[in-house]
């Protein structure tokens, strides 16, 4: 059995996530703050992952990464990158496909802790950043793993947008979602099958993880 | 000496009131404040801390301007060496009592000092979750007096204190804060505990 195309799904959920979690966090930590029309709209941009089929999504991601015109053509001819049928423009895509999970419960969760922890910290001197990452960051922990999980877990199961944007490239753009998809075409269920329950596996021990982690944290005396 | 002359809007069940304060405090003084709940105690000491910002008016400490509307100065509260003790702690709840103390200063022997006047020596490993209500009270007292703070801002501080702790601990801040020289406000529904420490008042209507 091939299992390029479950390293592959699990290298794309990795960067992903690690990117998510570099961009993301600070991401949901301005949109935690205040409220105003141009957050809004901002926030409305990268909930539209969650309710356009992955197909829109990826059929204008496609669009503008083209080489043949538009920013596409402009980073082929000035860097020489190309995103299209490429792994990095399945990164590219996943980032934007797994943006609201990321920033959603990382979000909801700063909104959550009570604003004085905050202002504690600034009249003791400490600086915004300083705050966000002593004080904020560590009191969301369980919802930082949820949120990286999820992220991991969704990217896992992409399908519509990967598809458009990389095709069906062994090695380079082949995921397990797509390998299920061309297995099945061939009538090889028994493929399908092995990919399948591989990413059930997978999926299903993540979910497990985080309960147990978020348990275990809600009991915990001093740690 | 401090003086605060400003009004902010406050938000009522019965649409809208204006708090307008006007008042000097001499420097190491302690002022006891009270009067009705929603009358802007909390938010004054908010004002002085730079946590909520006035419509109108000034708050200078000596001759530094910390806010004044007309002048756009707005000292953000990192800069205005408050001590804030919260009415509900807002104490970290990632953070034992010490790390709490660590993360305000650096001055090992002031942390030494604080854990023993808030008697809290013992339970240094503790995390909130893990304290009394009263220990609770008295590791946000000790955190807001870890900057060695200029003016100290107290709301309801010995609320969760029994009556034995809070004598001791009342004679114990009041040495401490007059060593440091430190302007006390202290919000308190309770105002006679004060009594013997405060040498001012401020009724809010």
């Amino acid at each position: 059995m091939d299992l390029s195309p479950i390293w592959l799904t699990l290298k794309l959920a990795g960067i992903t996530t690690l990117i998510l979690l570099l961009v993301g966090l600070p991401f949901a930590w301005w949109l935690s703050r205040g409220r105003s029309l141009f957050k809004i709209i901002i926030e409305a941009i990268i909930t539209m992952p969650l309710v356009l089929p992955p197909s829109v999504l990826g059929f204008y991601l496609l669009l503008a990464f083209s080489p043949q015109h538009g920013m596409g053509k402009w980073l082929q001819d000035v860097f020489n990158v190309q995103f299209v049928f490429s792994f990095r423009g399945l990164v590219l895509a996943s980032v934007i496909y797994s943006i609201p999970f990321m920033v959603g419960p990382v979000k909801s969760a700063l909104q959550q802790l009570p604003s004085a922890l905050a202002e504690a910290s600034y009249t003791l001197g400490k600086s915004e950043w300083q705050t966000f990452r002593y004080v904020l960051l560590p009191n969301i922990k369980p919802s930082l793993l949820t949120a990286a999980v999820l992220t991991f877990a969704h990217t896992l199961g992409e399908f519509g947008v990967v598809l458009m944007i990389g095709g069906n490239i062994p090695g380079v753009t082949r995921v397990a979602s797509i390998a299920v998809y061309d297995a099945v075409e061939q009538r090889d269920y028994g493929m399908a099958n092995n990919y399948s329950l591989i990413l059930f596996a997978i999926t299903f021990v993540l979910v497990i993880g985080v309960f147990v982690f978020n348990k275990y944290q809600a009991k915990s005396p001093l740690i | 000496m401090i003086h605060i002359a400003v009004e902010k809007k406050l938000k009522a069940y019965h649409g809208q009131q204006v708090l307008r304060v006007n008042r000097q405090f001499a420097a190491g003084s302690t002022t006891k404040i009270y009067g009705p709940s929603g009358s802007g105690k909390t938010t004054f000491l908010k004002i002085i801390a730079g946590l909520v910002t006035p419509e109108k008016g000034m708050v200078k400490v000596d001759a530094v301007s910390w806010f004044n509307a007309d002048a756009r100065i707005n000292l953000p509260p990192q800069k205005r060496n408050t001590g804030f003790v919260f009415q509900q702690y807002a104490l970290f709840p990632n953070m034992t009592v010490r790390q709490h103390l660590e993360y305000a200063t650096t001055d090992e022997a002031w942390i030494k000092r604080l854990l023993l006047l808030g008697k809290l020596d013992t339970l240094q490993e503790h995390k909130p979750d893990y304290l009394s209500g009263g220990q609770q009270q008295r590791l946000a007292i000790l955190r807001a007096l870890a900057t060695k703070p200029q003016i100290f801002l107290m709301d309801e501080p010995f609320s969760a204190l029994d009556a034995k702790m809070k004598t001791e601990l009342i004679a114990e801040l009041q040495i401490l804060l007059k060593e440091l020289g430190t302007t006390t406000l202290i919000v308190s529904h309770n105002p006679q505990e004060l009594d013997g420490w405060a040498d001012g008042e401020l009724v809010f209507e």
